[in-house]
């Protein structure tokens, strides 16, 4: 089952064209890695689908109502903004939003998908802790378990993984390919290209606002792509435990 | 949570019958109280009714309304320094009654320096609306309602520069430093018609107010309308602040102060800040009303300096607390 489809989207600001005649699709179980060099569009991209960036071309999200939206697709931005000292669990709840009508008080369903969206990211001892206290890891962590609360078929997440620890961008990724198995499709850009490729079903590779690759990890991030796109040398191999990627040397 | 509520509520009720106790004709409570209710026609009915209770009535609804806008404009901006006369209204609606005191409509009949107060509230939303833009974000609301502050402002200053007489010029700044003394129930009928309105639309912000914790970006993809939340604001604030005004005058700080005190007992949540601060301000400005018939009752002490002097050490007092740790 498709949960999105995007044709021709293109962006222009001030007669600069950010986002150049992009075209894909987001199948049901896929986790899909958005790559590119900073200034690519990656940002761009996922706004303009979202329709919260005014763009030509269409995007199956952009034109559901606000509510509908809400309710098929949630959204990490970059900018991990949380402008009160709220608890974990508040934040955590305000995924809840577009499942409450403006004067519902929460119920058990939203409870209990608030506890999940805690466990999954590892959350639970922090969850009366004030979220603007904790560090710069935990608070993605808090973002990311509200996107999650708002149960949608689709997450798209603007770099969730940047800035956590090891330990916690890996068990983020494979929260969100647990979701994936089970049918929840995600976006998320990233830079961590080696995270990307053992993680990621798909990658797309941005480039200067165009769409240079599309395809699944090995297929995407050939040593020419890597040269032009991102101007790196990269050791690229399937292992005994994995793909494993490392960019090398700067070739320009 | 009901225990704050309960505390509140139990705070205004007790103020509010304190303010209908508290007055320059030193009338035992029972005996105020029993006129009150009975009302046996005597002057003493006359004082309960037609003095003690609109100016009862005036400061729990000006102090609501101010504690509420003052709470949903620092929910909206995100910012523990936003208050309600960010949009230039309070400053333009005290230019329309300077004004009318200033042309000696004011004079003319009873209402008319409310009313010319309310159309200079008006005449500020339209053009706050005007500049900012209906698709704007909080950053051009914020420009604009500078904007527009900075020219009434101006204006004021114009206008008292070319009054004609010290007397005029005293009369003016009197009335803008903010006072309930000597209202009627007229007063409390033409304000509490754009209360109620103002009320009715900030009090549904709740939700989008809290979506916007995360950022406007978050919010909007959780389904919140921001131009829909920001249209409401204004015209809530407006609304509110602009009636608060024309019947009272100026009164600073109370929507500064209120939501930045409550805030640590809400948990910071922007919905529940909202009721939180409205009771809260109701609590502040009948405080202080009673304050000033207590501390100084034959200078007529107004209200407004009562609230800016007790309001700005307090809120020093908060900064220097938010230095240690954010609140």
């Amino acid at each position: 089952m498709t949960r999105l489809n995007v044709s021709h989207l293109s962006v222009r600001r001030r007669d600069l064209d950010v986002l150049s005649d992009v075209s894909f699709s987001v199948d049901q179980g896929e986790l899909i890695g958005l790559i590119g060099p900073n200034g690519a569009g990656k940002t761009t991209l996922m706004r303009a689908v979202l329709g919260l960036q005014d763009h030509d071309g269409q995007s199956s999200l952009a034109v559901l109502s606000s509510q509908d939206r809400a309710r098929a697709v949630a959204w990490m931005p970059q900018a991990r903004e949380i402008a009160w000292p709220v608890s974990v669990e508040t934040a955590v709840m305000l995924g809840r939003t577009p499942h409450l009508s403006s004067i519902q008080h929460a119920r058990e369903t939203d409870h209990e998908a608030v506890d999940a969206a805690l466990s999954e990211m590892d959350l639970q001892h922090l969850r009366h802790r004030a979220a603007t206290q904790l560090s710069g890891g935990e608070q993605a962590r808090v973002l990311i378990a509200r996107a999650l609360a708002q149960q949608t078929k689709l997450v798209m997440a603007d770099e969730p993984i940047a800035g956590l620890d090891p330990a916690h961008q890996i068990s983020t990724m494979q929260t969100f390919a647990r979701m994936a198995a089970s049918g929840i499709s995600s976006i998320v850009s990233l830079h961590d290209l080696g995270l990307a490729v053992r993680h990621c079903t798909r990658l797309i590779m941005l480039g200067d606002g165009r769409l240079v690759a599309d395809g699944v990890p090995q297929d995407v991030l050939t040593a020419d792509r890597l040269a032009q796109v991102f101007g790196v040398t990269a050791f690229y191999q399937k292992t005994e435990q994995g793909p494993v990627y490392q960019s090398l040397e700067v070739t320009r | 949570m009901t225990r704050l509520a309960g505390g509140l509520s139990l705070g205004v009720l007790t103020l509010a019958i304190a303010s209908l106790l508290v007055g320059p004709a030193g009338i035992g409570p029972s005996e105020s109280l029993s006129a009150l209710i009975r009302g046996d026609g005597g002057p003493l009915t006359l004082v309960m009714r037609e003095i003690r209770t609109p100016r009862a009535i005036l400061a729990i609804l000006i102090g609501a309304s101010l504690g509420l806008a003052g709470a949903a404009m620092q929910g909206y901006l995100r910012n523990p320094l936003a208050e309600p006369g960010l949009i230039g209204v309070s400053g333009s609606a005290a230019f329309g009654a300077v004004l009318a005191i200033h042309t000696g409509l004011a004079a003319s009949f009873a209402l008319a320096l409310p009313l010319a107060a309310l159309v200079g509230a008006l005449g500020a939303v339209a053009l706050v609306m005007a500049l900012a833009g209906p698709r704007g974000t909080s950053l051009t609301l914020i420009l604009a309602g500078i904007a527009v502050s900075a020219l009434a402002g101006a204006f004021t200053s114009l206008v008292l520069n070319l009054s004609p007489n010290p007397f005029a010029a005293n009369e003016i700044v009197f009335w803008m430093m903010g006072s309930l003394a000597d209202r009627s129930m007229n007063h409390v009928w033409l304000a509490l018609p754009f209360m109620l309105v103002g009320t009715f639309l900030l009090a549904r912000l709740g939700r989008g107010l809290d979506a916007l914790t995360l950022g406007e970006d978050a919010a909007q993809a959780m389904g919140i309308d921001l131009h829909r939340l920001r249209l409401m604001l204004i015209i809530g604030t407006a609304c509110v602040v602009g009636s608060g005004t024309a019947v009272a005058g100026a009164i600073g700080f109370v929507g500064l102060v209120v939501p930045h005190i409550l805030r640590p007992f809400v948990g910071a949540q922007p919905s529940r800040l909202l009721w939180a601060s409205a009771l809260g301000g109701a609590i502040m400005v009948l405080a202080a009303d009673i304050a000033v018939r207590v501390i100084l009752p034959a200078r007529d002490l107004k209200l407004g300096v009562l609230t800016a002097l007790v309001g700005a050490p307090l809120f020093l007092h908060l900064i220097l607390k938010l230095r240690q740790e954010r609140i």
